[in-house]
């Protein structure tokens, strides 16, 4: 291989470097380092040759994916073009300078080392990869997020200008409309529907949410689109306000998302110094602030009316909707309130044309779903797929299937309040609808795959005691039954007391339907939706039957 | 409003295969009330802000896929509603069942027994067993104030207290504390009742209190006496808020 030649030929090696959470869990920041200053490692030799570190070109970019084996390094062109998974730091110093002229790297022959790192070199075949269509995802682990020229060299706020000098506040209505898109927090709302509620409102000033407190156990879209693209956000943001004329934007982030704080931080500010915010926003006739709030830690936070009060400084509880935000919203004023990936979808959807968006994905779900893909999955990460594909194809082509040894035995969707779709029903496309016909719903995006070791009581039981635990306390179904709930699983766990495990069945049945149906929020309402959802499906495996397997 | 009899503009709907005419912008609670029907309820006060916390006073609502709190559910033109049917009455003594097994509540000692609406409703929906695990959760007695007890055992979160202090007192002493099963009332910056400067000691805690849980020291079992209108007696001389003025914008550093 005469790799020398080509990478010098284009002035030096071009690596991008995930410093998304994930990877910096996984020693991504090691990474770095060790790539930026070859010669604190001391190795290879002093006389080894080693390519000048400056040629070198490092950039810091969020998401690339795969998360599930970071930490993550992209190379660009050259012999030794790929993505990278699990690199030690020795091991990136060895891939930036030039193995195959290293006499010896660790003792080993050079041959050794350059096995080593083919190993770490991800098929770019993978389904995982070639499967995908990334529309929202487009430029993540491409921009560098803490810079806005890297952004804007992306064609990041191109949108938004072209609405401001070409486009109405109903034209961009319209679009947004004619896209189809629906509301990719869960609940699935039209956007555009939405978008025309709040602009019918004459009310002023009004205000745009971005719905940022991703809490679903296994859900991550959110968080990837924060921390590896934050100025796409801004700019769906900035479109949105225009469309429904808002003057003032608000982020709300869960306070467990730090990089992510820090990260829109940083592109408010640098948003402000480009003149992109404030009252002239690119020096049109616009004017538009965002300020960003933390949440304090409350799950329920991410239900909109609890959202609201949180952000005005209340005790984050929900109330009863209507009035509806779009009427009474922050401080009574009408409020659009859109979840992270609903409003980084717009810049998208704009740049390929609203027709062109609608003509992806299937019936009333179109466009396409950024999903984050866990459990028992060989490929584990964030993808962006078009609505419509099977969940077949999500899981066992782009997710790799079950690990050595297991087979998925179920999905679990929409999180602690979602439910369970079987491995018999893997060919139902990711579709709202189909996701609610089977009792489950399609939720944020957060997929965690069941292994066939995985008892699913207690996987329920664990969520239930995180929906108790996060329960706002206020609504006594919420507050008291799924705590109750908790109790009689573990009754039933414990063999099911004095009168058998169908007796604490029939009670857990009742109550759940109770709590399903009483409660005030969305909360209470979806928390026994796993328990039922698996009931109908597993409920020989409630009953403690040994070989249980699903329901017909 | 209007000083003739009949009513311009209200809104028609059948409530229990009754026809009734309400003024807009009632609540299905309250027109029940005007016809005389009575329906479940323990969050609920005349006179307080509404909070639709108990779910006591579901009803059916003709084509709503869920009951709905008839306390936050404004009427509208045409609905029909039933307040009571076998599901209703599933679900409200299913709601009542939670808060026994929720709290400790041991009537036989409890100041409130005979007066209070937490029994006085399980009597009414028959709910006299319980078939769930009880929590038995450690719950403590806050003695620290001069005239008053809070006894957390009997609490039911109702909120009563939080809204009369801050909404007809104006003393801010109550608010709601953690999440989930950990839910409790505090005093004060979470302090000894007894030690917050705000409380004025004006009693309208105790007066509205549906169980024991706030209580006279003076008393002992079954000796409470109460009266709850104190909230909707007072309203009238509260009416005074504070209203945003117009084109007001959200301070700036806050959102």
């Amino acid at each position: 291989m005469t790799a020398n030649g080509a990478r010098q030929g284009d002035g030096g090696l071009r690596v991008r470097c995930c410093l998304a959470t994930s990877c910096r869990l996984q020693g991504a920041e090691a990474l770095l380092e060790a790539i930026q200053t070859p010669q604190l490692l001391g190795e290879p030799g002093p006389d080894a040759p080693t390519n000048n570190p400056g040629s070198v070109q490092i950039r810091r970019v969020g998401c690339l994916g795969l998360c599930g084996q970071g930490p993550l390094l992209a190379v660009d062109g050259g012999p030794d073009q790929g993505l990278y998974g699990g690199l030690t730091p020795a091991e990136a110093r060895l891939l930036i300078t030039r193995p195959q002229d290293a006499v010896a790297v660790g003792g080993q022959a050079p041959s050794a080392a350059r096995a080593r790192l083919d190993r770490r070199r991800l098929d770019p075949g993978l389904p995982f990869f070639s499967r995908q269509q990334p529309l929202v995802l487009k430029h993540c682990g491409w921009v560098d997020p803490e810079q806005i020229g890297s952004a804007l060299a992306a064609g990041t706020y191109g949108q938004l200008l072209a609405c401001l000098d070409g486009r109405t506040p109903a034209e961009v209505r319209q679009m947004i409309q004619r896209s189809g898109l629906r509301g990719r927090g869960g609940a699935g709302f039209p956007t555009g529907l939405k978008w025309e509620r709040v602009a019918a409102e004459t009310a002023s000033p009004k205000l745009v949410v971005a719905n940022g407190d991703e809490g679903d156990p296994g859900a991550f879209m959110d968080r990837t689109v924060m921390e590896s693209d934050p100025h796409r956000l801004l700019e769906g943001l900035l479109i949105a306000g225009y469309a429904v004329g808002a003057s003032r934007g608000v982020l709300f982030v869960r306070a467990e998302y730090p990089l992510a704080v820090e990260r829109l931080r940083r592109a408010i500010a640098a948003a402000e110094a480009h003149g992109l915010l404030g009252d002239a926003v690119a020096g049109r006739r616009f004017r538009f602030r965002i300020s960003l709030r933390v949440g304090a830690g409350a799950y329920v936070c991410g239900e909109e009316t609890a959202l609201m009060a949180a952000i005005e400084g209340r005790r984050g509880t929900p109330h009863p909707r209507p009035p509806y935000p779009a009427q009474h919203g922050l401080w009574q004023r009408p409020t659009l309130i859109n979840n992270v990936e609903t409003l980084a979808s717009v810049p998208a959807l704009l740049a390929i044309g609203p027709e062109a968006y609608a003509a992806i994905g299937r019936e009333r779900s179109l466009g396409t779903k950024v999903f984050s893909l866990s459990g028992a999955i060989r490929h584990c990460g964030v993808v962006e797929v078009p609505m419509g594909l099977s969940l077949r194809e999500l899981v066992e082509e782009i997710g790799g299937g079950a690990p050595d040894g297991q087979r998925i035995k179920a999905v679990q969707t929409g999180g602690p309040t979602g439910g369970f779709i079987p491995a018999s029903r893997l060919e139902t496309p990711i579709d709202y609808e189909a996701f609610a016909a089977l009792g489950s719903a399609l939720g944020s995006g957060g997929l965690v795959a069941i292994g066939d070791r995985t008892p699913i009581p207690e996987l329920v039981l664990h969520g239930l005691r995180f929906c108790a635990s996060e329960s706002c306390g206020k609504c006594i179904p919420c507050r008291a039954g799924t705590r109750t709930l908790v109790a009689l699983l573990e009754q039933l766990q414990a063999g099911g007391g004095d009168r058998g495990p169908d007796h604490v069945l029939a009670l857990i049945e009742e109550l759940a339907a109770m709590v399903r149906v009483a409660s005030l929020c969305g909360l209470g309402q979806g928390a026994p939706n796993p328990l039922l959802s698996s009931l109908r499906l597993f409920r020989a495996e409630y009953r403690g039957d040994s070989g249980a397997e699903e329901a017909p | 409003m209007s000083g003739s009899g009949v009513m311009e503009g209200g809104v028609r709907l059948q409530i229990d295969g009754r026809a009734l005419q309400v003024a807009e912008g009632s609540s299905l609670l309250q027109a029940c009330h005007e016809a005389g029907i009575s329906v479940p309820t323990l969050c609920f006060v005349e006179g307080l802000s509404v909070v639709g916390a108990c779910r006591l006073c579901l009803v059916s609502v003709a084509g709503q896929p869920r009951p709905l709190a008839a306390c936050t559910t404004a009427v509208g033109a045409g609905m029909v509603v039933e307040t009571r049917n076998a599901t209703l009455t599933l679900l409200r003594r299913l709601g009542l069942e939670l808060l026994f097994q929720e709290g400790n509540h041991v009537c036989a000692f409890c100041v409130a027994s005979g007066s209070c609406e937490l029994q006085s409703l399980a009597q009414q929906l028959g709910v006299d067993h319980l078939r769930y695990p009880a929590q038995r959760q450690q719950r403590r007695v806050d003695a620290s104030h001069p005239r008053f007890l809070l006894d957390h055992n009997v609490c039911i979160l109702c909120s009563r207290c939080v809204r009369v202090c801050a909404e007809i007192e104006g003393a801010q002493v109550w608010e709601l504390a953690e999440r989930g099963s950990a839910t409790r009332l505090v005093a004060g910056l979470d302090q000894p009742w007894g030690s917050v400067d705000g409380c004025t000691s004006c009693g309208k805690c105790v007066q509205l209190c549906p169980t024991g849980a706030l209580a006279d020291k003076a008393w002992t079992t079954g000796e409470r006496q109460v009266d709850a209108s104190v909230a909707a007696r007072l309203r009238p001389t509260r009416l005074e808020q504070v209203r945003l003025p117009a084109g007001w914008d959200p301070p700036d550093g806050m959102p």
